[in-house]
C-alpha cells in the first residue's frame, strides 16, 4: 500500500496538450475516483500512473519514489482494463497467476495465492475455464483477481464496469467497494459515470478538458460544487441552471428574464445587479402555493418518484417529487426551492458565488 | 382465399415449374451449387482424374497408351533421379519454409511497430509477391549469373572474394540459390498474413502483460506467439503447399540442373512428360506428389482445429 502524489503533471501528444498541470494527493488506502466526460484526460492520467504513457511534465510519486522514469513492471501496480484484457489462451487460473509465473514464484505459492484470490471473488469453480467461456461479470471478476493476486501497492481501474449491463454494474460496484474495504489497497478508479463516482469514492476528482475542476468527498461535491461544470456533472438528474440577474433591492432575490423571482439565502459580495446562473437540483424543488408559477411540459413517473419537466419563461426546469402527485402536461404548478440548497454561479466564469 | 388460390395456380406450366423450383429448398440449393460444381468438375476433378489414369498407362505423346497397372511406379522405385527429386523437393520445401517463416515473422513484427512511413513499407513488402514469378526468376537468373552476377561483383569490389561465385553451376550453391529465390518470393505472403494476425491481438493484452511484469521476450513468448498460432498454422500450410509444388522458379533458373541437383518432383514430372514425351511416367511422378500434399493438408486439418481457448461463447 502506498500514497500516490501527482504534482503539476502535464501531458501533450506532439504539440497538442491534453492534460494541463494536475495536482492530486492520494492517501494510503484511499479510494479515489477520477470522473469526467469523455476526452477529459482521466484515462490518460491513469495510464500515466501505470506507466503506459510518458509523463510530459511534472512528477508522479508512488510511496516516496518518483516513478516518472520507472518502467511499468517495476511500479508495483495492478490495473483492471475496460475490456478486461484477459489472456484468451490461458485458463482463469493461469490468467490470475501469470504475473507470479513471470516472477518465477514457486508453483505452490502461485496456487496458494490464486486460490485465495479466487475464494475472495467466488471464482474457485471456474479456475480451469477459458475467458471465452465466462460471462461478462465473471470476466470482470477474473480481471480483478489478476490484480489481487499481485498484492500491489496500488490498484488502477479503467472504466471497469462500462461493458456490463445496468444490473450487473450495480452489483459489481458493490463488490469492488467491498473488496476495497477488505483489502484497503490504495485505489484509483476512472469512470465517466458520476453515480459510480458518488457511490464508491472516498474522494472524487472531477476532470474536464485536462484540468481538475474540483477534488472532494462525494457529498462535498454535491453540496458545494466549485463551479457550474461540477454542479452539472454531479447529481442525477442534473442540476437546473436558470439564467438571470441578482437583484439586491429589498429581500435579495434572483430575477429571471421572464420576471420570476427566486429566493436567495444570502447575497454574495459584489453580486448585486450581476448576470448570474441560479442552480437548483431537481430533488430540491417543492410545490408551494407562494412559489413561482411554471407550466408542466412532460411528466415521467418512475414509481418511486415523479420527474416533471416544466417551463419557466423560456427555460426548462426539471423537478423531482417524491410524493405521488397527479400532474398533467399543460397544468401550471407553483414551485419553490427547499431552504438552504440553492446555488449561485457567476454568469461569466461559472464559478460559485 | 379463393382469389389467391386461383392466382397461384398459374396457367403456364413453365411458371408452375419455376415456382415449384423456387419453393423447394433442396432443388433451389442444388441449382445454386451447379456453377461451382461444374467448374470444379471440369477444371479440377477431370485433370486430376486424367492425371491419375495416365499414371497407370504407358501413354506417350502421339500414341494412345494402354493400362499397365503399377509398372510406372515400379520403375520409379528403382529410379535414382526420381528419388533425388524427392529428396530435393523435401529439402527445398523444408529449407525454404523455415526461412520464410522466420524471416516473415520477423518482418511482420517489424511492420507492426510504429515505424515512420509504415504504409509505404507495408506496400513495398508486397512487391516480390506481386511481380510475376517468371519475371522475378529471370532477374534472379541475372543476379546468379556465373559471369555477370551483381553479388559476385559487389563481393569482389569489397575485397571479400577474388573470383566469381558459381551460383548455379555447383550443386550446393544451386540448391542454396533456388531456395534463396523462393524465400524472397514467398516472404510477403507470410509477412503480410502474420501482420494481419498480429493486428488482431488487442494492445491491451500487451499492456496487461507489461504491468504483470513481462519483458519484451516474455510478451512475445506468452502472448504474441500463442495468440498467433492459429494463423501461423494456416499460413505455413499454404506456404508449404506452394513451395512443394513450385515449378516456375526452378524451370527458369536451373531447369533442374546441375546434375539434377535442383530437380523437384514438379519439374521432373514436366521434364519426363513433355520434352521427354513419356506422359504416363510424368503423370506417375505428379501423382506421387499427392501423398506428400495430402499429409501436409491432414497435418493442417488437425493442427488447424480450433484451439480449446477459441471455443465457447461469443464476446
Amino acid at each position: 500500500m502506498a500514497t500516490v502524489d501527482i504534482r503539476a503533471v502535464t501531458k501533450a501528444y506532439g504539440a497538442t496538450p491534453v492534460i494541463h498541470g494536475v495536482d492530486i494527493d492520494i492517501r494510503d488506502g484511499e479510494f479515489v475516483v477520477l470522473v469526467g466526460p469523455s476526452g477529459c484526460g482521466k484515462s490518460t492520467l491513469l495510464r500515466m500512473i501505470a506507466g503506459l504513457e510518458n509523463i510530459s511534465g511534472g512528477e508522479i510519486r508512488i510511496g516516496s519514489r518518483v516513478v516518472n522514469d520507472v518502467p511499468p513492471k517495476e511500479r508495483d501496480i495492478a490495473m483492471v482494463f475496460q475490456n478486461y484484457a484477459l489472456y484468451p489462451h490461458m485458463t482463469v487460473g493461469a490468467n490470475m497467476g501469470f504475473s507470479l509465473k513471470l516472477r518465477n514464484a514457486p508453483k505452490a505459492e502461485i496456487d496458494g495465492r490464486v486460490n485465495r484470490a479466487a475464494g475472495i471473488l467466488g471464482l474457485s469453480h471456474l479456475l480451469d475455464r477459458f475467458p471465452r467461456q465466462l460471462s461478462g461479470g465473471q470476466r470482470q471478476r477474473v480481471a480483478m483477481g489478476r490484480a489481487i493476486v499481485r498484492d500491489p501497492q496500488v490498484f488502477l481501474f479503467d472504466e471497469p464496469l462500462s461493458n456490463l449491463d445496468a444490473k450487473l454494474r450495480v452489483q459489481m460496484r458493490t463488490e469492488i467497494k467491498e473488496l476495497h474495504q477488505r483489502l484497503k489497497t490504495t485505489t484509483v478508479y476512472v469512470t465517466h459515470d458520476q453515480i459510480e463516482a458518488m457511490t464508491m469514492a472516498d474522494k472524487i476528482v472531477v476532470m474536464h478538458d485536462g484540468v481538475v475542476e474540483q477534488i472532494g468527498a462525494p457529498l462535498d461535491l454535491y453540496d458545494a460544487p466549485a463551479n457550474q461544470f461540477v454542479a452539472g456533472f454531479i447529481g442525477s438528474p442534473s442540476m437546473n441552471f436558470i439564467k438571470g440577474k441578482v437583484d439586491a433591492t429589498g429581500a435579495a432575490a434572483f430575477v429571471t428574464p421572464s420576471g420570476a423571482r427566486l429566493p436567495l439565502e444570502r447575497l454574495p459580495e459584489g453580486a448585486a445587479g450581476k448576470d448570474a446562473v441560479y442552480g437548483l437540483r431537481p430533488e430540491h424543488i417543492r410545490i408551494s402555493p407562494d412559489g413561482v408559477p411554471v407550466e408542466i411540459v412532460v411528466v415521467e413517473p418512475t414509481g418511486s418518484e415523479i420527474l416533471v419537466i416544466a417551463r419557466l419563461g423560456e427555460q426548462e426546469i426539471a423537478c423531482l417529487f417524491r410524493e405521488r402527485l397527479s400532474l398533467k402536461p399543460g397544468e401550471t404548478i407553483h414551485i419553490a426551492p427547499q431552504a438552504g440548497v440553492t446555488h449561485l454561479f457567476d454568469g461569466a466564469t461559472g464559478r460559485r458565488l | 382465399m379463393a382469389d389467391i388460390a386461383a392466382h397461384r395456380a398459374s396457367p403456364s406450366p413453365f411458371r408452375a415449374w419455376l415456382s415449384r423450383v423456387g419453393q423447394g429448398r433442396h432443388l433451389l440449393g442444388l441449382l445454386f451449387l451447379l456453377p461451382a460444381a461444374v467448374f470444379l468438375l471440369f477444371f479440377l476433378t477431370y485433370p486430376l482424374g486424367l492425371g491419375v489414369w495416365l499414371g497407370f498407362t504407358d501413354t506417350r505423346i502421339g500414341r494412345e497408351g494402354v493400362f499397365i497397372g503399377l509398372e510406372n511406379y515400379e520403375s520409379l522405385m528403382g529410379d535414382s533421379v526420381f528419388w533425388l527429386a524427392v529428396f530435393n523437393t523435401l529439402l527445398y520445401t523444408i529449407g525454404a519454409s523455415i526461412l520464410k517463416f522466420a524471416l516473415g515473422l520477423w518482418l511482420a513484427l517489424l511492420l507492426n511497430q510504429n515505424l515512420p512511413f509504415k504504409s509505404f513499407f507495408r506496400a513495398i513488402v508486397l512487391l516480390p509477391w506481386v511481380v510475376p514469378t517468371v519475371l522475378s526468376a529471370i532477374a534472379f537468373w541475372w543476379i546468379f549469373d556465373a559471369q555477370f552476377s551483381v553479388i559476385s561483383w559487389a563481393l569482389i569490389k569489397l575485397g571479400l572474394i577474388d573470383h566469381n561465385i558459381n551460383f548455379l553451376g555447383d550443386t550446393t550453391n544451386a540448391r542454396a540459390s533456388v531456395i534463396a529465390a523462393n524465400v524472397w518470393r514467398g516472404i510477403p505472403f507470410v509477412a503480410i498474413s502474420l501482420l494481419a494476425g498480429l493486428q488482431t491481438i488487442p494492445q491491451s493484452l500487451h499492456e496487461a502483460a507489461t504491468l504483470d511484469g513481462a519483458t519484451g521476450w516474455q510478451r512475445f513468448r506468452y502472448i504474441t506467439l500463442p495468440m498467433l498460432s492459429p494463423i501461423i498454422a494456416v499460413v505455413m500450410t499454404f506456404s508449404v503447399l506452394f513451395t512443394f509444388t513450385d515449378f516456375q522458379l526452378i524451370y527458369v533458373l536451373t531447369r533442374g540442373g546441375p546434375l539434377n541437383a535442383t530437380h523437384l518432383m514438379a519439374t521432373l514430372s514436366f521434364q519426363r512428360a513433355i520434352p521427354g514425351g513419356q506422359l504416363g511416367e510424368g503423370a506417375a511422378i505428379a501423382v506421387a506428389m499427392i501423398p506428400f500434399l495430402l499429409s501436409a493438408i491432414l497435418f493442417s486439418y488437425f493442427g488447424l482445429q480450433r484451439r480449446k481457448w477459441q471455443q465457447g461463447g461469443g464476446d
